[in-house]
């Protein structure tokens, strides 16, 4: 059981290290996400594992438990629809507005284990193959160290590959290794994964024509909502678009975007 | 009106599953023990959306019912999904080249079905 006291420790340590505010009610999150390293540190319970984090002077437990916290449940072309506006028209738009520069910018900033980036990846692969010859920089971040690892290797169960992803693209892009999946080399390398806060500086995210900022923004409070997305508004390209979550918006958070609707995706971009 | 799926499985208690899945979607679902059955459920039944069809099976197995609906002109708009335990890349290989059109692994869950009917244009 989740003392009151131990559930505001992690609530602190959670909003001071990633900015995701954790309410009340979620203890049955903590509980769900922690066992698993109350287990590997060899503790009884999660009452243990915060006296062990009161007094962990290196940080890395710290660490590791915000990993465990920040949410990474994802899929291949979670959604679908988000996608068949990036292919239908997102990108050929972009294509036509960089013909003369031949470079774009994509930039997938809650990449969770790598799912959606992957999914940008293969789309434009499948369909786009002009843009090859292009300079592309595809840039991939996550706060959590450990997910952008699992991002970098690029391996997923069968459990993974079974959701959302088309079976034709399974056998083109993936190779089996012992009883896991892998894309394969050519895909990731098109990324440059990144371990980046979105709380905190954005280092090294270049300006971008597309940018996918979907179901993390639920996680902060308004006032965080706003910084981000103030920074995403000077990122963004003239004529770029913003992909935000199903439940997510900048209505009455920023009024510089305008909300775009492409048959079922709501995309953003800034107002002229 | 409602889409119509049939389900093809040896096993009655993951025909269940499967029906119920596609039951709480709205679709009107067929049943088929394999593959020959099947195919006289296609005859008699009139037009049926999708075919959700394992590979294991007596009589007439998966793929060869994939590869006897793709020879017969009258299913050219039926929807294929391979659902099955093979899980080797080359038996995935092999399912689409005979004209399936997804494949699920099995063990899948709901949600993975319905997000591989949503790829299929079906929900």
């Amino acid at each position: 059981m989740l003392s009151p006291g131990d559930f505001d420790y992690i609530c602190r340590l959670v909003l001071e290290r990633s900015a995701i505010v954790l309410e009340p009610g979620k203890e049955y999150l903590v509980e769900l996400r922690l066992k698993p390293l109350v287990r590997a540190c060899g503790l009884a319970d999660i009452g243990g594992l915060v006296q062990k984090l009161r007094t962990d002077r290196s940080g890395d437990l710290q660490r590791e438990v915000v990993d465990a916290m920040t949410t990474n449940e994802t899929s291949f072309f979670r959604d679908v629809h988000p996608f068949d506006t990036l292919r239908k028209i997102i990108l050929p738009e972009m294509i036509r507005l960089r013909s003369t520069e031949r470079a774009l910018n994509l930039w997938c900033a809650a990449a969770s284990s790598g799912q959606e980036i992957y999914s940008i990846c293969m789309l434009i692969r499948e369909h786009f193959p002009e843009l090859a010859s292009w300079r592309m920089n595809i840039v991939a971040t996550d706060i959590s160290r450990e997910m952008i690892q699992r991002c970098r290797e690029g391996r997923y169960s069968q459990l993974e590959v079974n959701r959302g992803l088309p079976a034709a693209l399974l056998v083109k892009h993936f190779e089996r290794v012992e009883m896991d999946w892998r894309i394969k080399d050519e895909l990731r390398r098109m990324v440059d994964f990144r371990e980046m806060n979105l709380a905190s500086l954005w280092m090294g995210v270049p300006a971008s024509d597309v940018i996918f900022m979907r179901n993390v923004l639920i996680y902060f409070d308004d006032a965080m909502k706003r910084q981000i997305l103030g920074k995403v508004y000077n990122l963004l390209r003239p004529g770029g678009y913003l992909f935000l979550g199903g439940s997510e918006t900048t209505l009455n958070l920023d009024s510089r975007f305008e909300q775009v609707k492409f048959d079922r995706t709501l995309c953003y971009r800034a107002r002229t | 009106m409602g889409k119509r799926a049939l389900v093809i499985d040896d096993s009655r208690a993951m025909r269940r599953v499967i029906a119920n899945i596609l039951v709480e979607r709205g679709f009107e679902v067929l049943e088929a023990e394999h593959g020959q059955a099947a195919l006289d459920v296609l005859a008699q039944a009139g037009p049926v959306d999708v075919a959700l069809v394992d590979w294991n099976m007596p009589v007439m197995n998966g793929y060869e019912f994939i590869k006897s609906v793709r020879a017969s002109p009258q299913y050219t708009r039926l929807t294929l999904m391979m659902v099955t335990t093979e899980t080797e890349i080359s038996q995935v290989v092999r399912a689409l080249a005979a004209g399936a059109n997804e494949y699920l692994m099995k063990p899948f869950t709901a949600d993975d079905l319905v997000q591989k009917l949503e790829l299929l244009g079906l929900v």
